[in-house]
């Protein structure tokens, strides 16, 4: 019983790590295995706020409040820094998530499609020159 | 004028000789009369390094420090001297010879080809002056790359496939081998120079002496070492000056040259002989002898024979390194001397009657002697200097091969040596035979009209074949200066009494 | 007013292009952009021969942002290593711009131009800043900086081939996850040590000993550069980025981009985590090792078999990142001299091979190998520096190719690993395969049938030359690169060792 209760508490002391990993995993996977482009850039969010979260969750100190000074001298802060780093990389998350986009914009602009297997079709018949590409979307 | 620019003066001729030559390309006549007074100048610049020498002196000057500790530098001794003299001076007569075969056989990019050998030469004159290995192995890539044109030259996909294969193995030896034996070397011993009686004695453990020496043998792809002698033959698609001078003189010997040098001078034949670390290249190279001799026999390409009795002439070189005995050493360096003077007789021959007759095959030289009765007899003499026959030059160099293999107790070796002069007998003589006894063929498609043109090679062709015959004739007669000359290549560390 | 500047060298390196990147923006078209963009580089340029020369003696700069403590505050901290690094990075930088000008009015329509000089200027302060900061996080958003502009600079190339937005946009995905993993990385050491300044990580981390998070952490890092700086298997996006891109682009990113990410794995490996750090030895050996010998092999072949010019210089950039893996992971001084030499070696024989390929795009409007067929008569001086090029990339002596060659199999050979420094040169003998097939054809082959190509313009050829002559320049006489790399090496040596002795 008491063994059960140990790993328990092992685990779900940690559990924003499992959250953390189950969220990147999830974010990478679909990166990976989504054909979409538009998919792919979220996946790619949803990786990288799995790690903002690491980073906030490990800055919290239990019983700790917001880090905004008060007038009480024994009051226990979280730790701020990991916060202000996450602002920063939220702030760069975005800036890419922008560039991604705007990327795809052009993609479907001069291929027509933003599958990703498509455009490779598209790329291997510019590659090897198949002259009758089936249904060009751009012509 | 001092010795030490002396030295940077025979590179530097050779070397800058290529701008004049692009500057003047427009005039031919112009443009080859700059190759031939170069080359004079050069010889001219040498001379005097070769008189200070015999007086003694060794001449050195270091140019750059590379990185720390390893210097591009030269340094004079008695063996560099001896394969500058042989380099420069069978110049003079490539040169205008090769004048002659440009024109007489209307090659293309005349240029182009002047510009390149006079690179070659230069970076041959560099590989004998050089004071560490790693000036050495640079200017040995230089002649590399500077000879990779002069193989290609003819453009079309035989040369183009022979030069592929030429700087295939010349490269992969010297880069895989030659070059991690270099900084081996550089690791255990601190310094790449040359020294008298080796660098490498208490420094390296003897049982990884006959490994280092595996990496240096077959590093030096030039030396055409048995199994990488594929490229010489492979070669031969070049223009027959290129053959002639670089493939039987200066690329060829620059690497057997190498091969003395680092016996000499960086294992020590003392070491090598203490440590028998050379005893397995002693047979490889007499095997490499006796192969090359065999194939040599089932050509009948004219200038791939003479390249596979290269490749077997060479293999005495080397085998007079890795006896391990002075007089090994003093028979190598003759051999660089006498069969650069015969083979490069062969060659113009070979090249005069392909511009004479456009023949190249020995099968269709019936009869030829009686048309070209002065290059045969050239061909005559030369072949019996490269078969060792007295009064010819090629004798001396294999006496004292055969004085250093009874010296090292080598008696079967002795045995290789006098084989393998009844193999070049076996190669060489016909040759002038068949053209000589033999009636010419008439069921040929050329019929009589054609064969009736056949005259006597141009002159520029024919003075430079008959210069070289004699040179195999005179240097038979001079050979004891050569030989006190010889002995003056240190062999002891000069600290020791 | 001069003292002000002196005192601030160490900010203004990064703060120059960063500000002047959107004041180029608002230029307008024109050369005017170009103009200020070519001022700009060449200040900081300037700046980096300053900071090289303090540093080179051996002292350290060491410079609070905005006056804070360290290590609460964000510390730039110059030594002898970043030094070296800065240096390649804006010295490429001043010699690509007056190259970009003329291909890129080629490749880039008019009204474009300014945005892509403010690009370049901000993918430059993002690569200076990776490199002089000393602080993980700044460096994770200084990659950031500098690849999103990279992004944008690789899709720029979708003026001319339209496969530039495909590239650019799988080289933003990996980018992107590669910088996450760093951060992941920085993040488990940051729960270990409190702290995010490298000088401060590297003594808390010998402190603490190992741990599982500081392997965790170890790994999500070197994932994490290894991706931005095409480890094998981790290159995907680099071939297409690289071919697609402009390029003046692909010049300077081959020089500088994949560098600066070495450097910050030098910095971690070395500083952070040290020498004596058994877990990461025993990573660098079983497996580093083995990727990047098969870098060398695989990259080499591939690119063997490569049409496009640009694609071939490209997968040997793969094979020679190999190279510079492989001497860190030797784990000696000499080792990491070899690497560090040959960040600088690579970085100059690189940027003139593909200059080269702009120009002959420029002229003969293709880099396809097949369609080059004579181009060494047409543009004898181009050709020229290819050859000279290619001859570094095999490694010949006089070039600095050897010189790197010569220090990474001295490393092989004094560790006694024979195979090692076979394999070496036998991967560089499959250089001299994908080198000389391009040497034949433009010598040897005849050009194509109502061809007309003219000598490229003074203004590429010029600068390609100066890369070309520093290439052969460091290859005679490589004293001041081997001893700066020498001391540099000694230096990353000598502090981890103190700081693992405990």
């Amino acid at each position: 019983m008491s063994d059960i209760g140990i790993e328990l508490d092992y685990i779900m002391g940690r559990y924003n790590y499992w959250l953390f990993c189950i969220l990147m995993m999830t974010g990478l996977y679909i990166t990976v295995s989504r054909g979409n482009l538009i998919k792919k850039i979220v996946g790619l969010n949803i990786f990288q706020t799995a790690v903002f979260m690491l980073y906030i969750s490990m800055g919290k100190v239990i019983g700790g409040t917001a880090p905004i000074l008060t007038e009480v001298p024994e009051t226990i802060y979280s730790n701020p820094l990991p916060h202000v780093l996450i602002l920063t990389a939220i702030v760069v998350g975005i800036a890419t998530t922008a560039v991604a986009l705007a990327l795809v914009v052009r993609i479907r602009e001069s291929y027509g499609t933003i599958e990703e297997d498509e455009i490779l079709e598209l790329e291997h018949d510019m590659d090897f020159g198949s002259g009758a590409a089936q249904g060009d979307p751009v012509a | 004028m001092n010795n030490a620019d002396l030295i940077l003066l025979a590179i530097a001729i050779p070397a800058l000789t290529p701008f004049l030559l692009a500057a003047t390309g427009k005039w031919p006549n112009l443009r080859d009369t700059v190759s031939v007074i170069a080359s004079i100048a050069t010889f001219a610049a040498v001379l005097p390094l070769l008189l200070a020498v015999i007086d003694g002196a060794r001449p050195a000057i270091s140019l750059v420090e590379v990185m720390p500790g390893l210097v591009i530098g030269f340094e004079i001794e008695p063996l560099g001297m001896l394969f500058a003299t042989v380099a420069s001076g069978l110049w003079i007569p490539t040169a205008l010879y090769s004048i002659g075969y440009m024109r007489g056989a209307h090659e293309k990019k005349q240029t182009r080809f002047a510009i390149c050998f006079a690179i070659a030469i230069a970076s041959a004159i560099g590989i004998a002056f050089s004071g560490n290995l790693f000036t050495l192995f640079i200017f040995y890539e230089v002649l590399t790359i500077s000879t990779y044109p002069l193989v290609a030259h003819k453009e079309t996909p035989e040369a183009k496939r022979g030069a592929r294969t030429y700087l295939a193995i010349l490269m992969t030896t010297s880069i895989l081998f030659l070059l991690v034996a270099l900084i081996w070397t550089w690791n255990i011993a601190g310094t790449t120079e040359f020294r008298a009686g080796g660098i490498l004695d208490g420094r390296l453990d003897p049982a990884f002496a006959p490994f280092l020496l595996a990496l240096f043998a077959f590093g030096i792809g030039k030396a055409a070492l048995m199994p990488f002698h594929r490229w010489l033959p492979a070669a031969m698609v070049a223009p027959t000056p290129v053959s002639a001078l670089l493939h039987a003189v200066a690329v060829v010997k620059a690497g057997v040259f190498t091969m003395l040098k680092v016996g000499t001078y960086i294992f020590g034949i003392g070491f090598l002989g203490k440590t028998g670390a050379s005893d397995w290249l002693v047979w490889l190279a007499a095997a490499s002898i006796l192969i090359a001799s065999i194939v040599a026999l089932t050509k009948d390409d004219l200038k791939a024979r003479l390249a596979y009795s290269t490749v077997s002439q060479l293999s005495y070189i080397t085998l007079g390194m890795a006896l391990a005995v002075q007089m090994g050493v003093i028979g190598g360096a003759m051999h660089i001397a006498t069969h650069a003077m015969g083979k490069i007789a062969l060659f113009m021959c070979a090249g005069a009657i392909y511009v004479a007759a456009h023949k190249t095959k020995i099968s269709q030289l019936d009869g030829l002697g009686r048309k070209m009765p002065v290059t045969f007899a050239c061909f005559t003499i030369a072949a019996l200097s490269i078969i060792g026959l007295p009064p010819f030059a090629g004798a001396w160099s294999k006496w004292y091969l055969m004085v250093a293999a009874a010296d090292a107790n080598q008696l079967i070796i002795i045995g290789v040596l006098m084989v393998s002069s009844l193999l070049n007998v076996a190669y060489l003589l016909p040759i002038p035979a068949r053209a000589f006894f033999l009636k010419p063929k008439d069921d040929e498609t050329h019929g009589d009209a054609a064969s009736s043109r056949i005259e006597e090679t141009p002159l520029l062709c024919l003075l430079p074949i008959c210069f070289a015959a004699l040179g195999c004739i005179v240097l038979f007669f001079t050979i004891g200066g050569l030989y006190e000359y010889l002995l003056s290549i240190p062999i002891r560390p000069e600290s020791l009494p | 007013m001069m003292a002000l500047i002196e005192a601030n060298l160490p900010a203004l390196q990064v703060v120059l292009p960063l500000i002047a990147a959107p004041i180029c923006a608002i230029l307008g078209r024109g050369g005017r952009s170009w103009a200020f963009a070519c001022i700009v580089i060449l200040a900081t340029f300037a700046i980096s021969v300053a900071l090289f020369a303090q540093t080179y003696a051996g002292t350290i700069i060491s410079y609070r942002m905005g006056g804070w403590e360290i290590p609460l505050g964000i510390e730039y901290r110059v030594d002898r290593l970043n030094a070296f690094v800065l240096l390649i990075i804006s010295g490429s930088a001043t010699l690509v711009l007056p190259y970009a000008r003329r291909i890129v009015a080629a490749e880039i329509p008019a009204e474009r131009q300014p945005l892509f000089y403010t690009a370049f200027l901000l993918c430059i302060a993002g690569l200076l800043g990776i490199t002089i900061t000393g602080d993980a996080f700044n460096i994770f958003v200084f990659l950031e900086i500098s690849s999103l502009a990279t992004y944008a600079l690789v899709a720029s190339g979708s003026w001319v081939n339209k496969r530039a937005l495909t590239a650019a946009y799988n080289y933003l995905i990996m980018g992107t996850v590669g910088a996450t993993f760093f951060v992941i990385g920085v993040g488990m050491l940051y729960m270990i040590t409190g702290t995010l300044n490298l000088a401060d990580l590297a003594v808390r981390i010998a402190d603490h000993g190992d741990s599982s998070t500081l392997r965790m952490g170890f790994v999500f890092i070197l994932i994490g550069i290894g991706l931005k700086l095409a480890m094998f298997p981790l290159h995907l996006w680099l071939p297409n980025a690289y071919a697609y891109a402009p390029s003046a682009v692909t010049a300077f990113l081959a020089a500088t981009a994949t560098k600066a990410a070495v450097y910050v794995m030098l910095r971690f490996m070395f500083t952070v985590f040290g020498f004596d750090y058994e877990f990461q030895a025993d990573t660098l050996r079983m497996v580093v090792l083995p990727l990047a010998v098969i870098a060398m092999f695989a990259a080499s072949i591939v690119a063997i078999f490569q049409d496009n010019l640009k694609r071939m210089l490209a997968y040997s950039s793969i094979a020679q990142i190999g190279y510079i893996l492989l001497g860190l992971t030797f784990l000696t001084e000499t080792g990491l001299t070899a690497s560090i030499v040959h960040l600088f070696n690579h970085a100059v024989t690189k940027a003139a091979l593909f200059m080269v390929a702009g120009c002959f795009i420029l002229s003969a409007g293709t880099c396809s190998i097949s369609k080059l067929g004579g181009i060494g008569r047409d543009m004898p001086w181009t050709t020229a520096a290819f050859v000279a090029g290619g001859f570094s990339l095999i490694g010949l002596p006089l070039t600095v190719g050897f010189i790197s060659k010569w220090y990474l199999v001295l490393a092989a050979l004094e560790l006694g690993w024979w195979p090692v420094a076979l394999m070496i040169m036998a991967s560089s003998l499959l250089a001299v395969i994908y080198v000389w097939r391009v040497v034949e054809v433009a010598y040897l082959q005849p050009a194509p049938e109502g061809t007309v190509r003219k000598e490229a313009p003074l203004s590429m050829l010029i600068p390609t030359w100066i890369f070309v002559g520093l290439s052969i320049w460091f290859g005679v006489n490589a004293m001041l690169t081997s001893t700066a790399a020498g001391r540099a090496a000694s230096a990353l040596f000598d502090s981890s060792h103190i700081l693992w002795k405990e």
